[in-house]
């Protein structure tokens, strides 16, 4: 079975800076893969060459049998590859109900279609009760669901999550968490970058660690967290000796 | 609400049967100016792209279309369409620069002030088209000419534009066009990443803009008779062409034509009671002091505080 | 006068539609100056900047300090609403003909080496550098000025670090303007002034500032020169009305190319 996404030796560089470096992953349908690193490892960049609002310096990434080589995002969007932001952009303006519908008529041209598509979505990420208000009036926590709502709306083979659980508290976070599970079961592919440690290990069936903007190690949760490199990446070489508790 | 309008409509109909002719006038600009403002509405209340050089496309339609009736004999009501392609093809070529080189608010805003001023330039220069002096029609009152003996049918005529233009713009906006362009307003980035292709439904509300406002320009043509570049081309009737819209609550069906109904009075008032002594021009001031009182209080326009008024009144 | 609205842009991202229309008061108030009071615009430039340093903290203060972080039209549509009340109002006041400033030094010429140099476009010029220059020093070498500069890179720091951010801005609004009046009666014994010359004044503003590099005050002076010579050329190459053309098309072509300009920051 070819993978979903197939990414091969990804480069991009800033002026003098190379955020992210010869970086390779694949993903087979159904997958969670994580995606974790230290700050300014080049994760978000990653997402942006990915979902095609930045253009690789060098590579290819292939998703679902298409090349994703210079398609603009909302191609990509269109062939089921949908992204959230890491820092939330609801429309402000305009309900909750019509910030999904956005993303419902992408799949549902017709409006009345879309709309009733845009509540069942709402629903699903819990927001029910909050679909006539205003987006601008929601809690960081329900933005995140409507971030996520809207994209999921799109109906997506492969979900970006960028930092979906930033500046949430423990309760929320692990209302997200089974979100995304459940989400995952019901057949969509999770790419997500995280830096709580918790809800990566959960939810991923496979964790990729980036560094400097090169993949430094990977595997499933249990071998990486031990990894020395990674503890090494993270923390710094005096801790690489510490045993692992 | 629908009720009420309908009951507006009806008024409007019948009007010209107790008015005078100085009042058919007036109420003439009025509906112009909102069908004029409700076709910038398309482009700049509902995409959210600011373009301060609609003008430039009266111009073409109202100079297109002039032409062509006086040294082709081609009767305005086709001379229009004319008019508002050859406006359209403008349009385009406005748009596709500016949308596909990324030029957003301010840059996006010089762009369209910089075509208005070529095209005037232009026109000021070339003396086919009549130069600094102006084009000229000779008032014949042929109807097939688009040229009527009585005010009132242009009275019918130009609320007939902007019913249309209103149609048009209430049509778009319960479709998925529509709601693409509000979203292309709030936020372009998140709207590509949804799958909505910007770049395509920004050059699609300016070319509908410009058809419109092109067509637009044929009636401007044959009400006025004379067209001079200045006027025709220049930032003063892109003022006056955004300015209701933006006083009216741009983005929605109603803000334009309430913004025409508040403003082209006030215009006239000020014009008729500081009009002598060489006081013209003290209208623009009133405009320019609305303008900012908008922005300061009133950032949505009339239009949606009304609504928020009426809600709570029916509370 | 492109220094004064890159200054504007420089510091507090906000685009002054009325920059053109400001300096069109400047000029009347050197043209009153010399006409009621006598004082040659050369001297009277003093006055009239300060004057319009007024107008801009003012301006500023009542004004464009509400819609700093709005969104980007809001601003714009309300440079333009104080652009139509100051055209109009100086129609209303003055008239709409042109007018021109007389100066004693118009009608003297001198030898510059091989070429015959007008002593009023010189002064004008002379002066031009030297408030320019001063400018720069302000900014580099004061302490308000250094604020300005840091306002300009971060607000939120400068917030941070006790900055008292909209006193800043008032001051960078009232200065960028203060620089219009100054180019205003610099300019007014040259070149004929009327109300509705607002418009092309912002636009040749634009124009050089979008070229120079948007907030940045070298690029301001160098765009200022290029398009000075741009236009020179095109008049006299093409007819001189088409003059304008020239300008802008010019200025679609920048927009188009490099809208950052040769030193520029882009509006964030």
């Amino acid at each position: 079975m070819p993978p979903l996404l197939h990414v091969s030796g990804i480069s991009k560089r800033f002026g003098g800076l190379v955020a992210v470096r010869d970086l390779s992953l694949e993903m087979a349908r159904g997958d969670v893969l994580g995606l974790i690193g230290p700050n300014g490892a080049g994760k978000t960049t990653a997402f942006n060459l990915l979902s095609g609002f930045l253009p690789p310096d060098r590579g290819e990434i292939t998703f679902d049998g298409h090349r994703l080589a210079g398609l603009k995002p909302h191609a990509i969007c269109g062939l089921g590859l949908a992204r959230t932001f890491q820092i939330v952009r609801p429309f402000p303006h305009l309900s909750v109900l019509d910030n999904v519908r956005v993303g419902a008529l992408a799949r549902h041209p017709r409006m009345a279609e879309a709309r009733e598509k845009a509540r069942a979505v709402i629903e699903r990420v819990g927001l029910g009760g909050k679909a006539d208000h205003a987006a601008s009036g929601l809690t960081l926590a329900e933005r995140k669901r409507l971030e996520l709502a809207r994209a999921l709306a799109t109906e997506p083979t492969l979900l970006l999550l960028d930092e979906v659980m930033a500046g949430l508290n423990a309760t929320e976070i692990a209302a997200i968490v089974s979100l995304v599970q459940r989400i995952n079961e019901d057949g969509v592919s999770i790419l997500l970058i995280e830096h709580n440690m918790r809800a990566v290990m959960t939810l991923s069936h496979r964790i990729a660690v980036l560094s400097f903007g090169e993949k430094i190690v990977e595997g499933p949760p249990a071998t990486v967290a031990n990894h020395p490199r990674v503890i090494e990446a993270y923390l710094g070489e005096e801790y690489v000796h510490t045993p692992a508790r | 609400m629908k009720w009420l309008a309908a009951a507006a409509l009806l008024v409007l109909l019948v009007l010209p049967a107790v008015l005078n002719s100085y009042a058919v006038t007036v109420f003439i600009f009025i509906f112009f100016y909102a069908f004029l403002g409700q076709a910038w509405n398309i482009v700049g209340g509902y995409a959210g792209q600011l373009s301060a050089g609609h003008a430039a496309f009266v111009g073409i339609g109202a100079y297109a279309s002039a032409l062509l009736s006086v040294q082709a004999g081609l009767t305005p009501w086709i001379g229009m369409l004319v008019g508002g392609l050859l406006s359209a093809a403008l349009g385009t070529v406005v748009g596709y620069l500016g949308f596909r080189f990324g030029l957003r608010g301010f840059y996006f805003v010089l762009l369209t002030v910089a075509f208005a001023e070529v095209c005037r330039i232009v026109a000021l220069n070339t003396d086919a088209v009549g130069g600094a002096l102006g084009y000229y029609i000779t008032f014949t009152g042929d109807p097939w000419q688009f040229q009527f003996q009585d005010n009132r049918v242009y009275y019918y005529v130009a609320l007939g534009l902007m019913l249309i233009a209103t149609g048009i713009v209430a049509g778009i906006e319960r479709r998925r066009f529509g709601a693409y362009l509000i979203a292309i307003r709030e936020d372009e980035s998140a709207c590509e990443a949804l799958g909505v292709n910007t770049f395509r439904y920004k050059m699609l509300a300016m070319i509908v803009s410009s058809f419109l406002t092109g067509v637009g320009g044929t009636f401007y043509a044959f009400y006025l008779f004379s067209l001079q570049p200045a006027a025709v081309f220049g930032i003063p009737l892109s003022v006056e062409i955004i300015i209701r819209p933006i006083v009216g609550g741009a983005g929605t069906v109603m803000g334009p034509i309430l913004g025409s109904f508040i403003l082209s009075p006030l215009a006239e008032a000020s014009r008729v009671y500081f009009g002598q002594g060489g006081w013209t021009g003290a209208h623009l001031i009133a405009y320019g002091l609305l303008l900012i009182a908008v922005v300061l209080f009133l950032p949505q326009g009339a239009y949606p505080a009304l609504r928020r008024l009426w809600a709570r009144a029916a509370r | 006068m492109a220094v004064g609205l890159t200054l504007i842009f420089g510091v507090m991202r906000v685009v002054n539609f009325a920059h053109g229309d400001m300096m069109v008061w400047g000029m009347y108030l050197a043209w009153m100056l010399s006409t009621r009071a006598g004082i040659d615009p050369y001297v009277g430039f003093v006055a009239c900047a300060g004057a319009l340093f007024l107008m801009g903290w003012v301006t500023q203060r009542l004004l464009v300090d509400r819609i700093v972080n709005a969104p980007h039209e809001m601003q714009i549509l309300l440079m333009l609403g104080v652009a139509l009340v100051l055209e109009n109002a100086a129609l209303v006041a003055f008239g709409p003909d042109p007018q021109r400033v007389r100066s004693p030094l118009r009608a003297a010429t001198i030898w510059l080496g091989p070429v015959f140099v007008d002593v009023a476009r010189l002064v004008t010029f002379a002066l031009a550098m030297v408030l320019t220059l001063a400018l720069y020093l302000f900014l580099t070498r004061t302490d308000l000025g250094r604020t300005m500069r840091a306002a300009a890179d971060n607000a939120y720091g400068a917030l941070v670090i006790g900055t008292d951010v909209r006193r800043v801005y008032a001051a960078a609004f009232g200065i960028g303007a203060a620089c219009v009046g100054a180019a205003g009666a610099l300019v007014s014994p040259i070149l004929p002034f009327q109300p509705a010359g607002g418009l092309s004044l912002s636009v040749a503003s634009f124009n050089i500032v979008i070229i120079g590099g948007m907030g940045s005050l070298p690029g301001a002076f160098l765009g200022g020169l290029l398009v000075s010579v741009a236009e020179s050329l095109g008049a006299v190459f093409l007819s001189p009305s088409m003059k304008e053309l020239v300008s802008f098309s010019l200025l679609i072509v920048i927009l188009l190319f490099r809208p950052a300009g040769l030193f520029g920051k882009t509006a964030a």
